[in-house]
């Protein structure tokens, strides 16, 4: 048994304690928008937060867990539903194109601003390297990590944006 | 040829590029009746296959195309609401079933008709003839950079136009005024002088029963106001909050998890399968030995050996139980097959030259050779390549006796359906397919092995099951960019122009004329030898333009610099009757501010491709630094002849590159023991982040006939960064991936800065 916070909802879940959190977070927990991209953090699809730091869930085993607090793309809107800025920056920069890698660069960059409000372009590179995208839209994941840089800061702890 | 009349098959036959001999199909005038009950709910009337208007106003068009990620259903939406007159905000678009009715015509059209324009009067028979044969070949594909130019440009503006002139036709009865009184405008019929208004909804129902012209008059360019514009992509927003629906995301109650391995040397067979163990693990509900299966995509049929399928009740119990099987697989003597036996078998046949087929012979190639002052040869390879889509192939399946359903994310989905049919041994009608946003296709997702692989587990465990390609499953059991060979030899005259050219390839695959140039050159004799191996090989993002490019384009470049020329200008003095060519590359100098000196260690390089009816220029930029190549820059024109969505245009050019620059860097797919020897993102690996150069893409609307935006800009990326290295540092790469060449300086390369760097 292991219990942890899910985007602010506390969570039980019973299975292999090494099962790793992707496959708990999708076949029973039901949330579909974290991916499976390599199964060996090599992709970075599969990103979520633990304890506001990014962190591949294809190889976190659940048992690890344990008393964390997880936010995975479905949370990182506000609770009220608005968008989160980096969200918005995507739309606004039409960003995704086949879209399956989006939620894993979305919790990476998310993670990052939480961390560091005004990345520099090798912040970013660093931050970012782990993500693989196979429709090549860095150019415009940079473009909307810097939109948002400076204009807010998101506290990915409470999974909301402040200023 | 017949006149196109209200139902029934003409008697008059055509023969198609397959030898088939098809009676000309007349396309129904109205297909709601047939189609209508596939597509419309509650409140909706469906005026033309492609378009319904529900009681709210909202149209929608109902598209023969799949979302892998190029955006063309916004694309299409736009050439809809444009002909249609359409406010954009009551706009929406979903995918077409997988049905007979929205068979698509593009690639039939593309690859029956490949480089034929046809008269517009002749048209619409032609188009009866392909849509009738795209039905019969189950072809409702995406590919090709076919959506727009296509299917966009022949049949949905038309749809758009030809149900403006019905709900016209339809308000005029009601109102008792002429057709040509009234005006359409934002969704709504406009009668002026009467003051009469009223939104397409009112008359939806009554203009379903009118008959739709033919021949419905479009909009010119100049008229466009929805078309030519960013709109933006109406499946962004879900991709970034995380509801987006993949293939992947179905669950079905009581879905079980099957994990899969199929037979490492292509065509192989199980000789010897131990489940004990994995049978003894918790979760585990059975272990399913599939036959050789029948796998058909675009580029042909294959055999594509045993697999072994572990079901359970989850996907990481599967895998961890897949992973504990003891297998023994027939190597089909194919155990010494490596890729370096291979290249020695194209570098024979290539050499011995026997059966070779022509594409291209003008001209007397031994006598300008004779008269060459100056000759030059050289031999490109380039390796098997892997698709890597995000998302692996993965489906999920119920299927019973007299039944099977699927969900699946595919550029085929009629083709797939039928594919599920014919190997189940089901009628098509038994089989329901329910397609998916794919995260990412390139072509892969075109080959049907792994939805007939899903069916044949779900029908055996007699539960609904999804099944899931491991990555190394994925990066293994592919249909490969073939590896490919390509000898050249050039003859150059006195004044360093360019007499003779003369080429010869391994395998001619699809489309026909990606070997050619479009250079002036009197003298040339392009051909190919067939050089088969066992390893499979499909459509992946440009098909053959993606090796030919490379080769020819580098190769151009090596005869400008043995004639002492600019690369650049080599080019345009032999372009001289090619007016959109030559604008392109001139653009494409010009954006990249072409001659301005670089820094030591720094080099640029162009390239000049035609694909999919898209002209692309593109100069790369890079540095070369301790024989580690950092890619800084690519500037690329286009002209796609018009861009319906300029936004849409260059992110999928941006696409391209990236997608052809990780394979011209890293992609490599060896041969090892027959088998493929790559597993991972770790030994087949993509540009990311880090390593990503700057990019700016201009587009050119010349207004000539449409091209294609999705594969277009892959073909030409390799050759300008192979050139661009040879800028920077005299070294030529013939040979892709480029981390394999040695690109360091001779004082980089000596003892003494080795041991430093040590």
């Amino acid at each position: 048994m292991t219990t942890f916070t899910l985007n602010g909802e506390v969570r039980t879940v019973n299975t292999d304690p090494e099962t790793p959190a992707l496959w708990v977070i999708r076949e029973q927990l039901d949330l579909t928008g974290t991916k499976f991209g390599c199964g060996m953090a090599q992709c970075g699809a599969c990103t979520i937060h633990v304890n506001g730091r990014a962190q591949r869930s294809c190889i976190t085993p659940v048992s690890s867990l344990e008393g964390a607090s997880v936010t995975t793309i479905e949370g990182l809107k506000g609770a009220d539903g608005t968008l989160h800025a980096l969200q918005q920056a995507w739309i606004d920069q039409q960003v995704p194109q086949c879209g399956y890698c989006q939620s894993g660069q979305l919790m990476s960059a998310a993670a990052l601003l939480a961390e560091n409000p005004s990345p520099s372009d090798s912040d970013i590179d660093n931050a970012m390297r782990g993500n693989v995208c196979r429709c090549g839209m860095y150019g415009r994941i940079r473009s909307a990590i810097k939109q948002v840089a400076d204009a807010s800061f998101y506290d990915a702890m409470e999974g909301n944006q402040n200023g | 040829m017949g006149k196109w009349t209200r139902r029934g098959v003409l008697s008059a036959g055509v023969v198609g590029g397959t030898g088939l001999v098809i009676g000309i199909a007349v396309r129904p005038g109205n297909p709601t009746e047939t189609a209508g009950h596939l597509v419309t709910g509650k409140g909706e009337n469906l005026l033309h296959i492609y378009l319904k208007i529900d009681d709210q106003n909202r149209a929608t068009a109902i598209l023969p195309h799949s979302e892998m990620g190029q955006g063309a259903q916004t694309a299409l939406t736009q050439m809809l609401a444009e002909e249609l007159d359409a406010d954009w905000d009551l706009m929406r678009f979903e995918e077409a079933p997988a049905d007979g009715a929205y068979a698509n015509m593009a690639l039939g059209r593309g690859y029956l008709f490949a480089g034929v324009n046809f008269p517009d009067a002749v048209v619409p028979t032609v188009d009866g003839l392909v849509l009738k044969l795209a039905d019969a070949l189950g072809m409702q594909i995406t590919g090709g950079s076919m959506s727009i130019r296509s299917t966009g440009q022949y049949f949905i503006r038309a749809a758009g136009a030809a149900v403006r002139e019905m709900l016209v036709n339809a308000a005029s009865k009601a109102w008792g005024v002429p057709q040509d009184e009234i005006r359409t405008a934002n969704s709504r019929l406009y009668h002026d002088t009467s003051g009469r208004s009223a939104p397409y909804s009112e008359f939806a129902a009554a203009a379903a029963r009118v008959t739709p012209s033919s021949t419905p008059k479009l909009k010119k360019a100049g008229q466009f106001t929805v078309m030519g514009q960013s709109k933006p992509r109406h499946d962004i927003p879900s991709k970034v909050d995380g509801t987006a629906m993949f293939a992947m995301d179905v669950k079905r109650p009581g879905m079980v998890y099957a994990a899969i391995r199929r037979t490492p040397v292509a065509g192989g067979t199980l000789l010897r399968l131990d489940d004990s163990k994995a049978r003894a693990m918790s979760g585990v509900i059975d272990v399913i030995k599939i036959d050789a299966l029948k796998a058909s995509g675009m580029l042909g049929a294959y055999s594509a050996g045993d697999s072994v399928a572990v079901v359970a009740d989850s996907y990481w119990r599967a895998e961890k139980a897949l992973a504990v099987l003891e297998l023994e697989w027939s190597t089909k003597g194919k155990e010494q097959v490596s890729s370096a036996s291979i290249f020695e078998q194209f570098d024979r046949d290539i050499t011995a030259g026997v059966n070779r087929l022509v594409d291209v012979a003008s001209g007397d190639a031994d006598a300008a050779f004779d008269s060459a002052t100056t000759l030059l040869t050289a031999d490109y390879r380039v390796p098997y390549l892997a698709h890597t889509c995000m998302e692996p192939p993965n489906a999920t399946a119920e299927v019973t006796a007299d039944r099977a359903e699927i969900w699946i994310g595919c550029q085929n989905p009629l083709g797939f359906r039928q594919h599920l049919a014919a190997n189940l041994g089901l009628d098509l009608e038994q089989v329901t397919l329910h397609n998916y946003f794919m995260g990412g296709g390139f072509g892969r997702k075109s080959n049907a092995d792994y939805a007939l692989q899903t069916a044949i587990i779900a029908r055996r465990v007699g539960r609904p099951v999804q099944m899931v390609y491991s990555r190394a499953e994925d990066i293994k059991q592919d249909f490969y960019r073939p590896a490919v060979q390509s000898r050249f030899k050039a003859g150059l005259d006195a004044d360093g122009k360019l007499i003779a050219w003369q080429n010869t390839y391994v395998d001619k695959h699809e489309p026909a004329e990606a070997p050619l140039i479009p250079y002036a050159v009197p003298t040339q004799d392009i051909g190919h030898v067939a050089s088969p191996t066992h390893v499979p090989f499909g459509a992946w993002r440009s098909v053959d333009h993606s090796q030919h490019g490379f080769f020819t384009e580098s190769f151009i470049d090596e005869a400008a610099h043995a004639a002492g020329r600019d690369p650049y200008e080599f080019r345009a003095e032999m372009l001289k009757d090619k007016p959109r060519l030559l604008a392109v590359l001139n653009r494409v100098a010009q954006e990249a501010n072409w001659g301005r000196p670089m820094e030591e260690g720094r080099g640029r390089g162009i390239s000049l491709q035609e694909s999919f009816g898209s002209i692309v220029g593109q100069v790369v930029e890079v540095t070369v630094s301790g024989g580690k190549t950092w890619v800084d820059r690519v500037v690329a024109v286009i002209d796609a002849g018009y861009a319906v969505s300029p936004d849409g245009m260059k992110a999928q050019i941006e696409s391209g590159i990236i997608y052809g620059l990780s394979a011209a860097m890293y992609g490599e797919i060896t041969i090892e023991q027959g088998a493929v020897a790559q597993s991972s993102f770790a030994d087949y690996d993509a540009i990311r982040m880090h390593d990503a150069p700057v990019m700016e893409t201009h587009i050119i609307n010349s207004g000539a006939a449409m091209g294609g935006a999705g594969e277009p800009g892959t073909p030409g990326v390799a050759p300008a960064l192979a050139n661009a290295i040879f800028d920077a540092t005299g070294k030529r790469v013939r040979t892709l991936p480029v981390i394999k060449a040695d690109l360091r300086s001779d004082a980089e390369a000596s003892p003494s800065v080795a041991a430093v760097g040590a």
